[in-house]
């Protein structure tokens, strides 16, 4: 059978199982669109922006764990993508978009919409493809599977010129779909090691991060957290790793993690790093991080291992895979003495809990939600202060159920990710929860949740400012307020309802819950606007470059 | 001048346009130095030798492992047994032409 380079991709997606793609068509990918146009298997989601399109696709694979697909046109329709792409680079999250590319003869002579998506992507990607012929696509497409879903996920790129879209070829056999790769096996005697420092340590702590959620370990996790009852403390992007309601379970560590939580890092003799990479604003000032303890690290990037700090041991590795041996070669140990301590610091562990003002604080929102929805339920955040709360105060029940832009840290984040968590898990209710600020860098895809009408929340904390910018200006530049407050503040309701949403305003109103309750209730969008105090701060706060344990406003409980 | 203080790492690399790019792009991000290129096609023009000249310090292992993670990379070898002035002496190849 003949088929165009167009149709070759859409059926080896449909092989791969593909059957949502988010996007935008132009010039340069319209051949695409018009295989697309004749898929019994693929529905297109038209976003609103090409950014919209790529946080689409990574609501998909934040929440499916499986890679997800996004097309756009060339030029400003690729350099669009350029932020989503970035930011699943950073969180590690697998996502492969397709980009339309002006024919070949014209590479290079500054044509129409020509940009170089090649060279423009290639520092953040896991790798990218300018593809120069049809029969390229039989390698090119499972490749890119294989490579997004392997080892540490990533996102790729696959640039297709117009011409390589339309010529036909004769193809005999369909390429094997393309899967992950298996890890390379496991030195169980690095194992044994591990544990044996395990075993002998006397203030074991667990520093656990995405690694955890993207091998789904949370499981073996549990088993040998509580085997030899070791506290654990994670990363932003390890929520949803270990349960909020266990015993051992210390929260967010770092430049907003709980008091008591940066003070026991302090304390540990052995530091078990799993799936994390030492993230500054994990680590504070790095040389002063866990000064005392032997690090054991495990990741499933090598080039992770000994990169900022010398581990003690160090395993390359799927987590998982490790765990089910470490599991076994750890002894049960009570620890009864560095438990008293880990429950001595815990009531340290709950944040902060003075509030400015009158006004109802944040965190007594985010945990109505919090009771207010099952444990299913997918949150998403944008960038800022009310992301910070709800990182400290939204008990993360589940793993991928907390999809946010950790590495990046990119506003704009949290509407179309909700809208893609919505696509890939039809059924669950997603929330989003925003700032005045972040919403409006992707509010036009209010457009596209009011043509899926899925049941995603979107709980915007209005306090009229950057609040996060604001915070820093107040703390540390000497109350300089400049750009971080709005001239003006839209109705984000009348806005809403203008896209065909419903909206309810908590301006005012005596009994929030009430309208949480309804609200997340609903059937199909809606929008809920909360006024909140501006002056408010999240709190504790590590200064940046100074030691976790350093932290401000540590002492208020 | 070029000394026991730099080494070279081989690498094997598929050979595409782009591939340079993905080389020499992760030593300028990740801030590692790179002292000198040599670069030529094998094995029919499939595939790439290339060799870097690197300062001998305590990145190495890093830069070898970042080099590992480029999916065109096929083969990576450090080479303590290499003629450094080799790339002292290349401007000896314009040189023999004119
Ligand atoms: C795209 C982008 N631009 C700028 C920033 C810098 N930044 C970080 S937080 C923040 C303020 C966010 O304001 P808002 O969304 O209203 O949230 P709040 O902090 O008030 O809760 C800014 C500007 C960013 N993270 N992303």
């Amino acid at each position: 059978m003949k088929y165009s380079g167009a149709e070759i991709i859409i059926r080896l997606l449909e092989r791969q199982g593909i059957t949502i793609i988010p996007g935008i068509p132009g010039g340069a990918n319209l051949p695409l669109y018009d295989a697309l146009y004749k898929s019994r298997k693929i529905r297109h989601i038209l976003a609103r922006h090409e950014q919209g399109a790529g946080f689409i696709a990574q609501g998909m694979a934040r929440s499916s764990g499986r890679a997800a697909v996004c097309f756009a046109t060339s030029g400003p329709g690729a350099t669009n993508l350029i932020t989503a792409i970035a930011d699943a680079k950073l969180d590690s999250i697998p996502i492969i978009a397709i980009t339309g590319q002006v024919p070949t003869a014209c590479l290079g002579t500054d044509a129409f919409q020509e940009v170089d998506t090649y060279g423009l992507t290639l520092p953040i990607t896991k790798h990218n493809f300018l593809v120069r012929s049809a029969k390229e696509l039989l390698r090119v497409i499972p490749e890119a599977f294989t490579i997004a879903e392997s080892g540490r996920p990533g996102p790729v790129v696959i640039d297709v010129p117009k011409d390589v879209q339309s010529e036909t070829i004769e193809v005999p056999a369909w390429p094997a779909v393309g899967k992950p790769c298996p890890g390379k096996p496991l030195d169980k005697s690095i194992l044994r090691g591990m544990a044996s420092v395990i075993n002998s340590a006397k203030q074991p702590l667990l520093y656990i991060g995405g690694g955890i959620v993207h091998s789904a370990s949370r499981e073996s996790l549990c088993v040998l957290a509580k085997k030899n009852s070791i506290p654990v403390a994670s990363t932003l992007m390890g929520l949803g790793g270990f349960p909020p309601d266990d015993p051992l379970w210390l929260g967010m560590l770092g430049m907003h993690g709980a008091a008591g939580t940066n003070r026991l890092l302090n304390e540990a003799d052995v530091l078990l790093a799993f799936g994390v990479r030492f993230d500054d604003r994990a680590t504070g000032n790095i040389a002063k991080f866990c000064p005392r303890a032997k690090i054991i690290h495990i990741d499933i990037d090598d080039a992770e291992i000994n990169k900022l700090r010398p581990s003690f041991r160090s395993a390359n590795a799927d987590i998982r895979e490790a765990l089910r041996y470490l599991v076994r070669f750890v002894h049960a140990d009570p620890r009864e003495q560095w438990m008293r301590r880990v429950q001595e610091m815990k009531p340290a562990v709950s944040l902060s809990k003075a509030g400015r003002s009158r006004h109802i604080h944040p965190r007594e929102y985010i945990t109505m939600v919090g009771m207010l929805t099952p444990a299913d339920t997918i949150i998403t955040t944008d960038v800022g202060q009310h992301q910070m709360w709800v990182a400290q105060y939204y008990p993360v029940r589940e793993s991928r159920t907390f999809l946010t832009s950790g590495g990046l840290g990119t506003m704009g984040f949290g509407l179309p990710a909700a809208i893609g968590a919505g696509l890939a898990n039809p059924g669950r209710r997603v929330v989003c929860f925003s700032g005045d600020g972040s919403l409006l860098m992707n509010i036009q895809e209010l457009a596209t949740l009011a043509d899926l009408q899925s049941n995603v929340t979107v709980v915007v904390m209005n306090n009229r400012h950057l609040g996060l910018v604001r915070q820093q200006q107040e703390l540390f530049y000497d109350r300089h307020y400049i750009a971080s407050r709005f001239a003006t503040n839209p109705d984000f309701c009348g806005l809403a309802r203008k896209f065909g949403i419903r909206s309810y305003d908590l301006a005012g109103k005596k009994r929030p819950s009430a309208i949480l309750k309804k609200a997340l209730s609903g059937k199909g969008p809606c929008l809920i606007n909360i006024p909140i105090d501006h002056t408010e701060n999240v709190m504790p706060m590590v200064p940046p470059g100074a030691a976790n344990h350093e932290m401000i406003g540590g002492n208020e409980q | 001048m070029i000394t026991k203080a730099s080494t070279i790492i081989e690498l094997t690399v598929r050979n595409h346009p782009g591939v340079m790019s993905h080389i020499t792009g992760l030593f300028s991000r990740r801030g590692f130095n790179l002292e000198g290129i040599l670069c030529a096609q094998i094995g029919g023009g499939r595939q790439s030798r290339m060799y870097l000249l690197v300062k001998r310090d305590g990145r190495i292992p890093q830069i070898i492992k970042q080099l590992q993670k480029l999916c065109d990379v096929v083969e990576i070898v450090l080479r303590e047994d290499y003629d450094h002035t080799l790339f002292d002496r290349m401007h000896e190849l314009v040189k023999r032409k004119s």
